[in-house]
């Protein structure tokens, strides 16, 4: 565990992989540090937020001093997003991992895919899944309008765009299920730990 | 009940509080006022509790009329103000009375004025806070000439002061202060030192999310590509095209490229206060 410095408001503790942050987040989420605002998961990372005149030196002492358990394997949820494969990526997605178009959309919603943290835009879910074929690199350049709805894959993740935004990921389909609405509660569908496989329609 | 009818915008007025807390894992951002101090400071001269809904004027240009009597001050960046007509004076408490009309001409330096109403701003508040976050497209919508703010119910709290002092907005070139990380060790001794040792200008792609500068870029010691991660307010990103961005209120929760320092939270009121031209020079914190 690295723990870096950001300005005098916040630590980025640095671990060795997504499950070790999942890790370190719960663990923060359990038992709250004082003087620790926010906390915000990543894949290799976790940022704290501290509030105004908290000791950044102390809170990293007592973040080294958390007991680490594995994160619960307990899903905070299920789902099931119906999609449809018509991504304008999918012939580049299927060059980059050796399968044919229709074998990317049966290892893709044959996968089970679990939000490790959410970031980006309100709403949208970093999701890993557990097929290692699907991991393809970001698009060489990013599109200025991804349309709301589009799934994505990119950097061994999945994710739905929750509203028109500029993204760099490969797309692969879209589905009409709104994965952030301010008339729920809570308003994101895909919060950390939630579970999602992905039907074909 | 008393209520603030806008007539005029100038290019960007908005509603904002202390921000919105405790969504950061949901990806949602803080958002809030960009300058925290002069924020406060308006709340504070009519008496409000703190995060209390005020108005963020960008570059001036803000004409409302007071629907009722209400109670107003005016901070920020400093710009000539006047009520009826007649010259008003900057952090201040100001009385207007029914049909009243407030105008806030255009900051000599600075950025961002705040105008808070005793009561407060009564919108409705999204996820907890009544801030506009621009990026992320929550909270109330921009104020547009003809919208109606209604004002909330006044605290117990009378106003005690008539008039705060504020520190001097800086005219010239802007000092902030930085501690480098966390990814200074992403780029070269070089580029630590010309961060460090260059005048960097705020250029016009600048708004509440973040401003792009201009100045000698800052070449990566490591190619590749960095993990998303959270961000602060503040921090110093260099994509991959070499301008650096300077993130602000509306930031987004998590970033893909290499954070090479993060402006201390003291100095984020005059980062915010920055506008397009000003000269920039990054010192070491400590």
């Amino acid at each position: 565990m690295r723990i870096l410095e950001c300005g005098d408001a916040g630590l980025l503790v640095e671990v060795g992989g997504l499950d070790e942050a999942m890790t370190v987040h719960a663990a923060l989420t359990a038992e709250p540090l004082p003087g620790v605002e926010e906390v915000v998961p990543a894949a290799r990372t976790v940022l704290l937020r501290l509030a105004p005149g908290h000791d950044p030196a102390r809170i990293a002492a007592a973040v080294r001093e958390l007991p680490l358990r594995s994160a619960a394997t307990r899903p905070a949820g299920e789902v099931e997003i119906p999609v449809c494969y018509d991504g304008a990526d999918l012939s580049d997605i299927a060059a980059a991992t050796g399968l044919s178009e229709t074998e990317v959309v049966a290892a893709h919603s044959a996968a089970t895919w679990t939000v490790a943290f959410c970031g980006f835009a309100p709403g949208f879910g970093y999701l890993v899944g557990d097929d290692p074929r699907l991991h393809v690199p970001r698009r060489a350049e990013s599109r200025t309008r991804v349309p709301a709805g589009s799934v994505a894959l990119a950097g061994g993740f999945t994710g739905i765009y929750p509203r028109s935004s500029p993204g760099g990921w490969q797309l692969l389909g879209r589905t009409d299920t709104a994965v952030w609405d301010l008339d729920r509660d809570p308003p994101g569908l895909l919060r950390p730990g939630v579970r999602v496989r992905f039907v074909p329609v | 009940m008393a209520a603030l009818e806008v007539l005029e915008t100038g290019v960007l007025t908005t509603v904002q509080d202390a921000g919105r807390f405790g969504h950061a894992r949901y990806g949602v951002g803080r958002s809030g006022a960009a300058d925290t101090v002069s924020y406060a400071l308006a709340n504070r001269l009519v008496a409000n509790p703190p995060g209390a809904a005020a108005l963020e004027v960008t570059l001036g240009g803000l004409r409302l009329r007071a629907r009722g009597e209400v109670t107003v001050a005016v901070t920020g960046a400093p710009a000539p103000l006047r009520v009826d007509g007649r010259a008003a004076a900057m952090n201040s408490v100001l009385h207007l009375g029914e049909g009243s009309e407030l105008r806030m001409g255009t900051p000599e330096h600075g950025l961002r004025g705040y105008l808070a109403v005793r009561g407060g701003l009564d919108v409705p508040p999204v996820l907890g806070s009544r801030s506009t976050d621009t990026l992320a497209g929550l909270g109330p919508a921009r104020v547009v000439p003809g919208s109606v703010l209604a004002v909330g119910e006044p605290p117990p709290e009378l106003p005690v002061v008539d008039l705060a002092p504020d520190a001097a907005f800086p005219a010239g070139e802007v000092d902030l202060r930085v501690v480098l990380g966390p990814r200074d060790d992403w780029f070269t001794a070089d580029a630590v030192h010309t961060l460090l040792n260059s005048v960097y200008v705020v250029s016009d792609r600048a708004d509440r999310v973040g401003a792009r500068l201009l100045g000698p870029p800052l070449p990566r010691a490591r190619a590749g590509e960095l993990p998303s991660e959270g961000m602060v307010p503040g921090a110093l990103q260099v994509p991959h095209d070499g301008d650096p961005v300077l993130f602000l209120a509306d930031h987004p929760v998590t970033g893909g490229y290499p954070v090479i320092a993060v402006v201390v939270s003291a100095d984020l009121r005059w980062a915010a206060q920055a506008r397009p031209g000003t000269r920039l020079r990054f010192r070491r914190a400590g």
